[in-house]
């Protein structure tokens, strides 16, 4: 809904009121404007759940679980730290987290960005997969706790920290970018890690730079923007399992 | 006691029956002998090992105690009984019930009478509200002390029952004595030979009464509906347990007794396809939210209350039950000639329809509940006596 | 390596009768029966043969039987043929040996030791054909009371969702991928016709079963294929999947091979990829995290769909159904051993989870002791082969049955087991096109209707003699079963008496 040449923009508080309440009122404002803002947030779960394209929620206050679960192409901002599962199988669309997120985030997404401007938890990026054109990207400017892409399918992870153990188990498709090179130890045998090259800086790029305009002020610096001097891991078969039955 | 022979609870015990009852919707009060000349008439229907009656309005100038009928098979149980009643309850009255020597009946108990309050601070501390207080020290007595049963617990009303032919029974219980605003009688066909008396029907709790004929197939589901909800189907009969359906529908969530009879005997699918979409819509949810209260097989009921007497029909109408009018006088019978012997100018004498409730109401009620809210309110908290602080233990 | 696997059939051809048309050969995906070319007789690579009996039922002038292979074993009830062929065939390649459809094991079927009961004289029987006899189920969570304003004949309290079955059964999960696209057409028309409902698997749904979506149970699994908003609200139900019957507790590969055009656009995912379920949902730990994925469901969904939990029937399955529906299911699914599965692991086929009667007896049982059986639906399924089995089901406390096996062989399945090799002579389980045309969806519709509309009619002679109308009275009555040839135990926990008793 455009007003004056300028999407209608609502605010809504959420306090402590319980999730369907909370989840009724913000469709009800999503209705009638295109940005929403919600404060005082107090751990509401599903915000944003399946929310289209066209529509964006900032969020105050630190949202619930499986907040922008199912998203489909709107924008959900958190201004502070996110609890686990954000972006749960989300299709398009883009998470920005102005602080750090918790576990699972971006599980079985297969579309969109998820942008973390500080550490992420445990098994985020969890069975993401990539699907005709949509190739969804989650990028963390801190550190990753265990599992980071476990059973990664498709997609792009990009961790500027240090990473966790159990990096990549199980990934079958798809790319984790690493700044800080891990310890070839933890590394599994079904997994490839090399130099990023040319192509992946081409990549790498453009997320460097989103991420400057979303964070650098906050942060006080800016990170490099050319995409160059990162590690590569990917997995070293699409079909991990192929050999594992007796036929 | 020897234990002659399986008796209800043991095992379940499919029956066939004669049932009959007599109202005055004003409220007048009439004695006991157009109940008995009714269910005498039907003597064929029964076989001899069970009888008895249900009346209401009988204990006017004890009308807010409960009036406790209990038979005893021995002096202890009587014993114990007293003892615990004094415990949980506050005794204005106490009786021996008047009985009458009759022939054909054999090793009759002894049948006794308390007029009872609940002992205030013991119903306080329970967290139980009364009828719940009531019904469970009823369910305790008939469950724990030997040789005790309690034929009716409800206020101004009594059950007189045994083991034998109504009309003898009634004879025993001196029936044409009590004067009543509602009778109902049952002669009973049970499939063996049960010989106790606290067996026999009508059934009873609190105020609610049933007299019933026929067997219900949806037994076991109905059943293990109402114990999920603490009634304990103890004597494992249909009776018991369509009492127990009528208590949860009408007593905890609210419902009114008519409303609670249709659930029981729902509208068939292809009706309900058939109605307007609203009206579809509401016997839809009664049906989806209660589809375990409804009963299947034959069976008509007369279920007796402090309201009045409601009789119903199975949907199939697989079983006979009648109804006559004159006047403020409402007659049912499992057979006509049962309402004619009694009233022979009974006016549209009908058979009740199957799954149409027919409500005999006392006029008085029928005027509160018509200026009454029709929304309902179910109680629907947890019960106080399902928790505890302990695990439970094993019985060893 | 000298390959010791043994030919488990044999291919017996009667020469007299066979007219070497050549059906046989064409009808082999597994290239069994080759002719020689210059006589035109045929030979058969008897290694080959599956007893799929695709020749033997194409054969026109019936000349093709296939027989065990006739070699004995080495006499010892320890080491059987099977346990060393396994052996053999895991020392040659190191594998996990994989199987499909339900388990063979000789364990206890239960259904088989009860027997129902039916009315003579103090009830009557009612006949099905003359009087009413209702089988509609509705199936979702209600309240355990109604508010309701009598004079006006309204309902106050807000009704859950239900979904309405106009039979007591449905067509459980197989997705597209495991099953061909025409088996899952033909199940769909079948559940349209029917009054009742397919179930996509955790496939996603394709783009031409959307229109059946009113028919349709789309399931929701580890992987999330397929799933998004869009799909949650195609469908009637929702089904979260965490376990199978088949394969409790682990998760599922489909091999890259089988990810075809069709089946990445429909899942979602890379094709030639294997497609990965983990074991468990990744934001399931516990369970309030179940509670947590059921309400994402009905948000994304805004509370118009029911949601169903479908678990595998384990050692502690009463608890965990009563958790799942404290936690929100509406419909609890419980999946018995013997349950098919396009493939896994035999070892855990064989040997992981516990009968589905006495799952789902200790599951109704412990929800009534909890006061909250008839706030939830319970469904169960796992080798339900006939309309007896899903009359004692409902009798032990079903609100409803899946079946999958059996609407399969209506399709023409003969229960090869070999499902898991994608090479299907019936177009059921493959992708490959030369296969899949073999499955007509139409008349494999018609085949699966008729099943059905049969077993109804048997359901309802069986209700009827029980002198029952509606399967309502049917539910959780166990007074209408009786055990035949179990221990008190079992009976025990079954919840009924023994026969005579």
């Amino acid at each position: 809904m455009i007003m004056g040449g300028q999407p209608v923009k609502a605010c809504v508080s959420l306090g402590t009121s319980h999730f369907q309440k909370a989840n009724q009122r913000v469709r009800a404002a999503l209705a009638a404007a295109d940005v929403v803002e919600l404060h005082d947030v107090f751990a509401q779960r599903y915000l944003g759940c399946a929310l289209d394209a066209g529509k964006k929620l900032d969020i105050f206050g630190t949202p619930g679980n499986d907040m922008a679960c199912f998203l489909d192409g709107g924008e959900v901002e958190v201004h502070g730290n996110v609890q686990d599962q954000i972006g749960n199988t989300m299709n398009a669309g883009r998470i920005v987290v102005h602080g750090r997120c918790g576990d699972a985030a971006g599980y079985a997404m297969r579309g969109g960005e998820i942008f973390v401007r500080d550490d992420c938890g445990w098994r985020v990026g969890i069975h993401m997969k990539q699907y005709e054109g949509r190739r969804p990207v989650v990028f963390i400017g801190g550190d990753a706790g265990d599992f980071l892409g476990e059973y990664m399918a498709g997609g792009v992870i990009v961790l500027l920290g240090k990473a966790g153990k159990h990096l990549g188990t199980g990934m079958h498709g798809g790319v984790i970018y690493l700044k800080a090179p891990p310890d070839p130890g933890l590394i599994s045998d079904s997994l490839v890690l090399e130099k990023a090259d040319e192509a992946d800086a081409e990549v790498l790029s453009p997320l460097m730079c989103a991420y400057n305009r979303l964070f650098a002020e906050e942060r006080g610096a800016a990170v490099d923007e050319s995409g160059e001097g990162f590690w590569r891991l990917r997995p070293a078969s699409s079909r991990p399992y192929a050999s594992m039955y007796a036929q | 006691m020897p234990k002659t022979a399986i008796r209800e609870g043991d095992v379940r015990i499919p029956s066939g029956c004669a049932i009959a009852g007599i109202m005055d919707r004003s409220g007048v009060r009439h004695d006991g002998g157009d109940i008995l000349r009714s269910i005498e008439l039907m003597h064929d229907r029964s076989n001899g090992l069970g009888g008895g009656f249900a009346a209401y309005g009988i204990y006017p100038e004890y009308r807010e105690l409960y009036a406790f009928h209990v038979m005893y098979e021995t002096h202890e149980a009587r014993v114990a009984t007293e003892a615990y009643l004094d415990v949980y309850f506050m005794s204005e009255k106490q009786e021996r019930i008047p009985t009458e020597p009759v022939p054909s009946i054999k090793n009759p108990p002894d049948v006794w009478r308390y007029f009872v309050a609940p002992h205030p601070m013991r119903m306080n501390m329970s967290g139980l509200d009364e009828s719940e207080y009531v019904m469970r020290h009823v369910f305790h007595i008939n469950s724990q002390i030997e040789g005790a049963f309690v034929a009716s617990s409800g206020k101004d009303m009594g059950a007189f029952k045994g083991v034998g032919y109504p009309e003898d029974i009634g004879e025993f219980y001196r029936i044409g004595d009590y004067r009543a605003w509602a009778w109902t009688a049952h002669g009973r066909f049970p499939t063996n030979t049960p010989g106790w008396w606290g067996g026999a029907h009508p059934f009873t709790l609190l105020n609610w009464s049933v007299v019933h004929n026929g067997e219900i197939s949806s037994y076991d589901a109905n059943r293990r509906y109402v114990e999920q909800f603490g009634y304990d189907c103890e004597l494992q009969t249909d009776t018991e347990v369509i009492t127990y359906l009528f208590d949860l529908l009408c007593r905890r969530h609210g419902l009114s007794q008519e409303l609670a009879a249709r659930i029981m005997t729902a509208p068939s699918w292809d009706e309900i396809d058939r109605m307007p979409p609203d009206r579809a819509k509401f016997e839809t949810d009664l049906r989806v939210t209660y589809s375990s209260a409804l009963v299947n097989g034959p069976f008509s009921v007369i279920l007796g209350s402090e309201e009045g007497l409601l009789a119903i029909n199975d949907r199939l109408k697989l079983r006979a039950l009648m109804v006559g009018e004159k006047g403020s006088m409402v007659y049912f019978a499992s057979e006509q000639a049962a309402i004619e012997v009694v009233c022979p100018d009974a006016e549209n004498i009908r058979p009740v329809e199957g799954g149409i409730p027919f409500v005999a109401q006392l006029d008085e009620v029928a005027r509160r509940k018509g200026l009454a809210a029709c929304e309902n309110s179910p109680v629907l908290n947890p019960l106080a006596h399902e928790v505890g602080v302990q695990p439970k233990r094993r019985e060893a | 390596m000298l390959d010791y696997a043994l030919p488990r059939f044999k291919v017996l051809r009667d020469e007299a009768l066979c007219v070497k048309c050549g059906v046989c050969e064409r009808s082999c995906a597994n290239e069994v029966h080759r002719s020689d070319g210059a006589s035109g007789k045929f030979a058969a690579n008897h290694v080959a043969c599956v007893n799929c009996q695709r020749c033997v039922v194409m054969c026109p002038v019936r000349a093709l039987a296939i027989a065990n292979w006739p070699q004995v074993d080495c006499g010892s009830t320890n080491w059987t043929l099977g346990y060393m062929q396994d052996i053999a065939k895991q020392s040659q390649t190191g594998g996990v040996l994989l199987a499909s459809m339900g388990s063979t094991q000789p364990l206890p079927i239960y259904w088989d030791h009860l027997l129902l009961n039916a009315s003579q004289v103090t009830n009557p029987s009612i006949d099905p054909l003359r009087e009413p006899m209702e089988t509609r189920v509705f199936l979702g969570s209600r309240p355990s009371a109604l508010k309701v304003n009598e004079r006006e004949r309204t309902v106050i309290t807000e009704m859950p969702p239900q979904i309405k079955l106009d039979v007591p059964l449905m067509f459980s999960a197989m997705s597209f991928g495991s099953v061909s696209l025409n088996a899952q057409k033909a199940l769909a028309m079948a559940a349209e016709k029917l009054g009742t409902f397919f179930n996509t698997g955790e496939g996603g749904l394709h783009r031409e079963l959307e229109r059946y979506g009113e028919h349709a149970i789309v399931q929701v699994a580890s992987g999330r294929f397929g799933v998004d908003a869009h799909y949650l609200n195609a469908g009637a139900m929702i089904e979260i999947k965490i376990g199978q019957g088949a394969k409790p507790g682990i998760g599922g590969h489909l091999p890259g091979e089988k990810i075809s055009g069709e089946v990445s656009r429909t899942r979602m995912i890379p094709q030639g990829t294997d497609a990965i379920s983990p074991a468990p949902h990744h934001d399931i730990y516990s369970i309030e995290d179940l509670k947590q994925l059921i309400f994402s469901l009905k948000e994304a969904t805004l509370y118009r769909k029911p949601v169903a939990v479908k678990i595998a029937a384990v050692h502690n399955a009463a608890a965990i159904a009563s958790g799942m529906a404290r936690a929100g299911a509406d419909v609890i699914v419980v999946d018995g051993f013997r349950g098919g599965t396009g493939a896994a692991p035999k070892r855990i086929r064989d040997s992981v989870g516990i009968p589905i009667e006495l799952a789902l007896a200790a599951i109704d049982q412990r929800l009534r002791d909890e006061g909250i059986r008839s706030t939830v639906s319970v469904v169960a399924g796992g080798s339900i082969r006939s309309s007896a089995d899903i009359v004692r089901a409902v009798a032990l406390g079903a609100d409803a049955a899946y079946i999958a096996s059996a609407a399969l062989i209506a399709m023409g399945c003969h229960q090869c087991q070999d499902c898991s090799r994608g090479r299907c002579n019936w177009g059921i389980a493959t992708q490959d096109p030369r296969l899949t045309k073999r499955l007509n969806p139409e008349e494999g519709a018609e085949r699966v209707v008729n099943l059905v509309r049969a077993w109804n009619h048997e359901i309802q002679e069986m209700m009827g003699g029980m002198g029952i109308n509606a399967i309502d009275s049917l539910r959780g009555n166990r007074l209408m079963l009786r055990g035949v040839g179990i221990n008190e135990k079992e009976l025990d926990i079954l919840g009924v008496k023994h026969a005579g008793e």
